[in-house]
């Protein structure tokens, strides 16, 4: 896909903005901004770092910190296929509308293998607030020791819901022309690409909240620094992990090619689905064992 | 408070009638999950915080992809729906209002609601509910999930193409 | 806090608005929907007299109407489908017969 970049994605701000003759206005407009306002709404309830004290006040780095932070996550990625549909839906072109279902369908099954193994990081914690998951992962207690084959499992879903390589069917041009965003132009067609870049973003911030400690860093804490710069350090060593995903991303899209649409429905609901099955029961079993049933 | 309810409310009202009124039914989905919005933040007004973010989950989250999915799939926005005689639209309509006078005046006239416990903004919690869910209804909770599972496998063998 | 009647209102409101939808559309997608918007007003007023009564009993039966308007949709629109298959309409008075 030669626009994906984001070098060309700037170019939309001054491109024509087409409107097909036959598309339902009202929700091909309304579309694009579904998608880019979910996309961004997901930061709200993720912590971006410690606590600042400035001027005798202490900020969080946090939007809001929400009891039900992880639920308020999954809803939030679930309204995002609203944006897809109606998009491709309005276009009122057939290869708009098989790429829109093509995603939906792509984005609601791997919704499922995605849940189930942040069940098993909730089960562990005890909590579904994000801010409270990260502070228990402090020191070098990383989740990812304890949740390997989550991780696999969320990181699997994470590419899938973000319609990346190898899984971005919707928009697989050989097949389909243009996917979803067929009959988009300019800035609408900028909002979902952009919306694409902000979910990646969003789900290598997960990633690295859930699994790996989020703004904490090993052994940080026996340096003796004072408490704002060990905040700044900690918000700087969580983007440093949101990029090393975000690298992570673009390294998997130049390596693996393109999956069938059998296969990737396969591998969501008769491999993923299944693994994270077992694993959140694995790790049910296991704290169970562990607090002596 | 106030305010924020008497908004949602005509919020959560307008759209309910956009659900009935709109020819689209692609539109009809669209009201409809605002009124489903409406109902979660008058949750989340409740201090329901943990149900509100369920009712979004599996109401727009899920149901009404499915009728989305649905509607596409059959493409049934082209058809036109044979409308009813003007007087069965009207008889309609004058019975549903009347059923709404009538639910309203009977709660009117049962006087005031007493509450049994006194306030606690901390029934909402997830620890509370989960208390209650796997203490006091757990065989429902386990029966639900059967009806799950037979729904999940009565949807499939239903919209499975029969092979000849 | 706003008083429980306001909430009555609300969801008889709601609930009336859903039978007014049943008695007067012939979408059978439609009528689906309006059965669902019935079941959120009732939720509606169990969140409400939950809170009121501070028990949490109301909100877990809020699930379970939850999970039954989940296989509702499931199956009914599994059945749709099939009805669709056979005879492409969805207007609900075509299906008046169970043999065809």
């Amino acid at each position: 896909m030669v626009y994906c970049s984001p070098w060309l994605t700037e170019q939309s701000f001054f491109k024509e903005d087409f409107t097909p003759a036959h598309a339902d206005k009202f929700l091909f407009n309304l579309a694009p901004g579904i998608a880019m306002f979910v996309a961004l709404i997901t930061g709200a309830a993720i912590p971006w770092g410690g606590t600042l004290h400035l001027f005798g006040t202490d900020y969080a780095l946090q939007i809001a910190d929400l009891n039900i932070g992880i639920l308020y996550i999954s809803g939030v990625v679930s309204i995002g296929v609203y944006g897809i549909m109606l998009g491709g839906w309005a276009s009122n072109n057939k290869f708009a509308l098989l790429g829109a279902i093509r995603a939906s369908s792509q984005m609601i099954s791997y919704e499922i293998g995605m849940g189930i193994a942040i069940i098993a990081i909730v089960m562990m914690s005890g909590s579904l607030s994000l801010d409270e998951i990260v502070r228990q992962q402090a020191g070098f207690h990383w989740n990812i020791f304890y949740q390997p084959i989550g991780f696999l499992i969320f990181i699997t879903c994470a590419f899938a819901e973000c319609n990346r390589t190898p899984f971005d069917l919707p928009e697989c041009e050989q097949e389909l022309v243009g996917g979803y965003h067929t009959e988009y132009s300019s800035m609408k067609l900028g909002f979902f690409m952009f919306s694409e870049y902000v979910n990646m973003f969003i789900s290598s911030a997960l990633m690295a909240s859930l699994y790996f400690g989020g703004y904490n860093m090993p052994f940080i804490d026996q340096l003796g620094l004072p408490q704002n710069v060990l905040t700044l350090l900690g918000t700087a060593f969580l983007f440093a992990k949101i990029f090393f995903f975000i690298f992570f991303f673009m390294w998997i899209r130049w390596t693996i090619p393109r999956f069938r649409y059998d296969q990737l429905m396969h591998l969501g609901w008769k491999v993923l689905m299944p693994l994270a099955i077992v694993n959140m029961l694995l790790t049910g079993g296991a704290i169970l064992l562990k607090n002596g049933l | 408070m106030e305010i924020l309810f008497y908004l949602l409310a005509i919020v959560a009202i307008a759209s309910a009638l956009g659900v009935v009124l709109s020819k689209n039914p692609v539109y009809s989905v669209l009201s409809l999950i605002c009124t489903f919005f409406a109902i979660a933040a008058q949750y989340i007004l409740l201090n329901a915080q943990f149900l509100a973010a369920v009712h979004i989950i599996v109401y727009a989250g899920a149901i009404m992809v499915l009728f989305l999915f649905v509607i596409m799939l059959l493409n049934l926005n082209i058809l036109v729906e044979t409308q009813r005689f003007t007087t069965a639209r009207l008889t309609a309509a004058f019975t549903g209002g009347l059923l709404c006078l009538v639910l309203i005046a009977a709660l009117r006239s049962a006087g005031d609601i007493k509450a049994a416990n006194p306030a606690n903004a901390k029934i909402g919690l997830i620890e509370n509910l989960g208390m209650t869910l796997f203490n006091q209804y757990l065989l429902p909770f386990e029966v639900s999930s059967l009806l799950f599972l037979a729904a999940m496998v009565g949807a499939v063998v239903l919209a499975k193409k029969e092979i000849a | 806090m706003i008083p429980l009647d306001h909430y009555i209102y609300l969801s008889s409101i709601l609930f009336a608005i859903g039978v007014t939808g049943v008695l007067m559309r012939r979408n059978m997608i439609v009528l689906f929907m309006c059965i669902e918007l019935m079941l959120n007003a009732s939720n509606l007023l169990l969140v409400a007299l939950s809170q009121y009564h501070s028990d949490s009993a109301a909100q877990v039966f809020v699930f379970f109407v939850m999970l039954v308007a989940a296989a509702e949709a499931a199956v009914g629109l599994a059945i749709l489908v099939m009805l669709y298959r056979n005879n492409p309409t969805t207007q609900i008075d075509v299906w008046n017969r169970l043999k065809n």
